[in-house]
């Protein structure tokens, strides 16, 4: 009996042995067991108007996660009921989380509000290998600047294998500033080992939290826009199509950038996200094409200031030197408007006379200096390039569009080398090969208000903190226009908006206005109206270019009343000019199709 | 002489003490599993921790009153103890409260009652009063079924309350019957037929079959003696062969399902780390991760949190292997080790037949109990329910060993008095 009772002892001391000091694999199951790694993620950063006022925040919500190897004994039914979610759907959700990780945890059903969430949260320990994650969403409290701002949304398979950051179910910038500036928004995840029992229970720290990491907050932006004068555009925009791009023309910085149709943001928010995006993709409007970068238009009469600068700097002629019109009968280039003949620059400017233009642009073409046509076509067009037009400012726009100016090259290949200024005639008034978007009329205009330079537009002023200004948009860009020159076309301008020029309606009272109408002939259906301007005069505060679509007119009549409804919106903080200010809220001018 | 000193008197200081070292950390192992910061009193009875140090306490007492019975009276009441506990036996089945599935609680107020428990040494006593009381010829096949019947009868009761563990703990008693004169060739025959068992269910009742039939060939061919008794090998034969049938037969249709399970995940015929395996992997798992000295009292993730089931009660041994580690196992395994070798020197040196069968009867059941406990956790043997004496929490297991125990130490103190 004793020998028995002693061989029995010897194996289990030598088994034991075994299973203790021997085998290592037992120690790293029980770590597998009762340590989980969590992901603690940062809130993301909020994004400031230049006033500091907030135009997108946080808000709770909760994420239903899974991990598919710990789903045991599941009782979909209950689950199903639980989420409100027919059974199709849960085994969709499920296949697909299986399909990404059975051991890494994937997004079940993402963004539960809070008060749905805590009925949920009260019975969930029932379902193992299920888990809440707590997310931010994003909250808009303006609902205006949706394609500036941009959205977020749930990462694709692309972003998770070019960044090893994101898991699946993480929220990644997909547009606008949240996809431009993701890196600095995102902030640091963080992790915390916490220890669970059998029942996925938390039990508390792993190691006292020795090895846990907080997790930092994305860091806030400071965009250049005015939220209100954002949320006004697009309320001056409705039932139009078009845009409003304006710009601060001592720094570059984007006031506001309307693009009409506009959506509120916050419908891309949460679990109607998908619903609204297929009904914003599908809309015939195209609220997603955002016209104030993407849309290039030929700029018709607001690109002859240009002419006239080109023409002054290549010293072709005087402010002085006067050409004759014969009005509808003129000839290459009819001219539309009533003026005295012969007319010199700055009443050319105000009456916006073709003629002028004509021979003002075909003098830079012609001048002697130059040696022939393609030499001073060269002039020209590298003159033009230098405000910006015809090239991205690639800053932090997305999807920027170039517009087009033509080059000596392009003409030789489409002429074959046979061609002469009144071959390219059309380029004289704004029309022809030319394309420019809102953003670079915009900016064309700062650097006219600015005489001579101009800052590259940009979005976001600073990171983290208001002072950390982003300095690489503060490279003053020169304009090949000798300063001298911009004095006439400015008073060209101011004139324009006075008794007797094209645009009265873009006037304010109080502060000197220069500005510019524009017809842009559209082969689809009625013309486009645009209306370029700044003020005030001598210390130029706002640049704005407003393009109204399909308005069939000349620009006075509606782009010129928006943008001077603007303006004092920005340089008096609020609009008394009621009655011009109903005339466009009750403007509807989107034809139907 | 019923003064309060002599009672200790000739006391086995020995089993005392190892007893008492057993019980005290057995305490500690279930304050470990269930440890809940919220009641982190030792003795805080709404807790595992607080009712066992109850049930130590309570079972001091009884040792008392067992040291103060006159010894006379377990000689004697022996078969009335056997005849009582068979009669609560009955009752249980009857009208017993079921838990976990079986039958095995009589419930009274707000206590439960283990009969199971009790029977152990009520059969104790009464195999030891049999045994001694006959001139003893264990060859006589009267008595050793009359000793089969004293041994079984308990056991069948149990077996129908569903708690299989606990009737197989009888079979320890085999080992009385061959201290006392029992044919070892029934023990060599008992594990031949055990072997037998284990190497059909591995290999399949067609490849033993085969086997077996060579074997028997080669016995023929080679031994002048077995060629001699063909007839004799014949029947053999036969009656291995219908054995490993039977074994087929008992396996596919009597088991149950789970026990079925149980016995296939420890063959290694079957891996299932969810189902029936996983209780023994976990087990496994918290054991190992001890390493040589332990993770620290109350740092055990596995048993804590409650990854290893029953870690109170039948698996509490791996709270002591994941806390302390292999010293502590070790530990464990060589008190226990001294415990039994202690009972049965003790046993030896009886003068009373009575006393020297009690004595292996105490040896054999707690021999039981703590090889099939210690083997089934560290996977030897299949998941058996039967709790660790004195270790595992629960009141009606640990007074049972306890009044087993000492009666036996009651019996001991008092053989100087028998001339």
């Amino acid at each position: 009996m004793i020998g028995i009772i002693s061989l029995l002892g010897l194996i289990f001391l030598a088994r034991l042995f075994h299973v203790q000091i021997i085998e290592e694999e037992y120690a790293l199951s029980a770590d597998n067991n009762v340590i989980r790694k969590n992901t603690i993620y940062p809130a993301r950063g909020i994004i400031f108007d230049r006033n500091g006022r907030i135009m997108v925040a946080n808000n709770a919500a909760y994420d239903l996660m899974v991990i598919p190897r710990q789903v045991k004994n599941l009782d979909t039914t209950r689950l199903c009921s639980l989420l409100q979610i027919p059974r199709e759907e849960f085994e969709r959700r499920m296949t697909k989380a299986k399909n990404y990780s059975r051991y890494k945890a994937s997004l079940f059903l993402g963004q539960i509000p809070k008060e749905e969430f805590s009925y949920v949260q009260e019975t969930l320990y029932e379902f193992s290998g299920f888990y809440v994650q707590e997310r931010t969403l994003r909250r808009y409290p303006y609902q205006s600047g949706a394609l500036n701002l941009g959205d977020i949304g749930e990462v694709n398979r692309k972003d998770l294998e070019k960044d090893r950051f994101y898991r699946s179910g993480d929220y990644i910038g997909k547009s606008g500033i949240e996809k431009f500036y993701e890196k600095e928004l995102r902030g640091e995840k963080g992790v915390e080992y916490v220890m669970v029992d059998v029942l996925n229970r938390k039990k508390g720290k792993y190691k006292e939290g020795r090895f846990d990491t907080l997790a930092v907050n994305g860091k806030s932006l400071y965009t250049s826009l005015d939220a209100e004068l954002q949320l006004y555009g697009e309320l001056l925009m409705k039932n139009k199509l078009g845009s409003i791009v304006a710009i601060e023309p001592a720094t570059g910085e984007i006031l506001s950038l309307v693009s009409s149709p506009s959506y509120d943001p916050s419908i891309l928010v949460g679990r109607n996200r998908g619903k609204n995006f297929n009904l914003l993709v599908n809309d015939t409007l195209k609220p997603l094409y955002n016209r104030a970068l993407m849309a290039a238009y030929p700029p018709g009469s607001t690109f002859k200031m240009l002419n006239a600068l080109i023409a002054l700097d290549e010293d072709v002629l005087t402010i002085n030197t006067e050409f004759s019109c014969s009005g509808t009968v003129s000839k290459p280039i009819k001219c539309s408007h009533n003026h005295i003949t012969p007319l010199g620059m700055i009443y050319g400017i105000q009456q916006s006379c073709n003629p002028y233009f004509w021979n003002t642009f075909r003098n830079t073409l012609n001048n002697p200096n130059a040696g022939g046509v393609k030499k001073g076509f060269e002039n020209w067009s590298r003159k033009v390039r230098s405000f910006g037009l015809g090239s991205k400012f690639k800053t932090d726009l997305m999807y920027e569009k170039p517009g087009m100016v033509p080059t000596v090259e392009y003409y030789d290949k489409v002429y074959r080398g046979v061609w002469n200024a009144l071959t390219v005639r059309s380029l004289s008034i704004g029309q022809g090969e030319l394309l420019i978007t809102p953003l670079q009329l915009a900016n064309l205009t700062a650097a006219i208000a600015n005489r001579g330079f101009y800052y590259k537009p940009h979005l976001v002023k600073s990171i983290g903190q208001p002072e950390n200004i982003i300095s690489k948009y503060n490279e003053k860009q020169m304009v090949e226009i000798k300063e001298e020159h911009f004095a006439p076309i400015i008073e060209g301008m101011r004139r324009v908006v006075q008794v007797g020029g094209t645009a009265r309606r873009g006037a304010m009272d109080s502060v000197i206005v220069c500005g510019k109408t524009g017809t842009v002939q559209n082969p689809h259906g009625d013309d486009h109206s645009i209306f370029i301007a700044f003020a005030p005069m001598d210390d130029p505060k706002i640049a704005i270019a407003v393009v109204v679509e399909n308005a069939g007119d000349f620009g006075g009549t509606w782009a010129a009343p928006i943008a001077s409804l603007m303006m004092e919106k920005y340089l008096h903080r609020a609009v008394i000019r009621k009655e011009k200010e109903k005339r466009i809220l009750e403007a509807d001018l989107i034809s139907p199709d | 002489m019923r003064e309060k000193n002599s009672i200790l008197k000739n006391v086995d200081w020995w089993l005392v003490g190892l007893y008492f070292a057993l019980a005290f950390m057995g305490w500690m192992s279930v304050y470990a599993a269930v440890y809940n910061p919220e009641h982190s009193s030792i003795f805080d009875m709404g807790e595992r921790y607080g009712k066992q140090a109850l049930w130590i306490g309570t079972s001091v007492i009884l040792i008392f009153i067992i040291l103060m019975i006159d010894m006379k009276f377990f000689t004697s009441f022996a078969y009335v103890i056997y005849g009582a506990t068979l009669l609560l036996l009955v009752a249980v089945l009857v009208m017993g409260k079921e838990v976990a599935g079986s039958k095995s609680w009589i419930q009274l107020g707000s206590f439960a009652l283990q009969p199971a428990e009790f029977a152990k040494f009520a059969s104790n006593l009464a195999l030891a009063k049999y045994l001694s009381s006959v001139q003893i010829n264990l060859k006589d096949v009267k008595q050793i079924i009359r000793a089969g019947i004293i041994i079984f009868a308990p056991a069948g009761l149990i077996f129908l309350q569903n708690d299989t563990g606990s009737a197989l703990v009888y079979f320890a008693f085999i080992l009385v019957l061959y201290r006392e004169g029992f044919s070892g060739n029934f023990l060599i025959l008992g594990l031949l037929l055990a072997l037998l068992f284990v190497l059909t269910l591995l290999v399949g009742k067609i490849t033993m079959l085969i086997a077996v039939a060579v074997i028997a060939i080669l016995l023929f061919l080679l031994m002048k003696k077995v060629r001699k008794n063909i007839l004799s090998l014949l029947a053999i034969l036969v009656l291995v062969g219908g054995f490993i049938f039977s074994i087929d037969y008992a396996f596919e249709n009597i088991l149950q399902p789970h026990q079925k399970t149980r016995i296939e995940v420890l063959l290694g015929k079957k891996t299932d780390y969810r189902g029936a395996g996983y209780n023994v992997h976990q087990s496994l798992i918290a054991i190992g991760s001890g390493g040589a000295t332990g993770k620290g009292f109350l740092q055990g993730t596995q048993t804590k949190y409650n990854f290893v089931p029953e870690q109170s009660t039948d698996f509490i041994f791996c709270t002591v292997g994941e806390e302390w580690g292999f010293m502590g196992t070790a530990t464990v395994v060589m008190l226990f080790m001294f415990l039994l070798i202690r009972i049965i020197i003790v046993a030896e040196r009886q003068r009373s037949s009575f006393s020297r069968i009690y004595g292996y009867g105490v040896a054999s059941i707690l021999f039981f109990h703590f090889s099939i406990n210690i083997a089934m956790t560290i996977g030897l043997a299949p998941v058996i329910g039967i709790p660790l004496p004195f270790f595992s929490y629960g009141g009606s297991s640990l007074w049972s060993f306890t009044v087993l125990l000492f009666i036996f130490i009651k019996m001991d103190s008092y053989r100087l008095e028998l001339l």
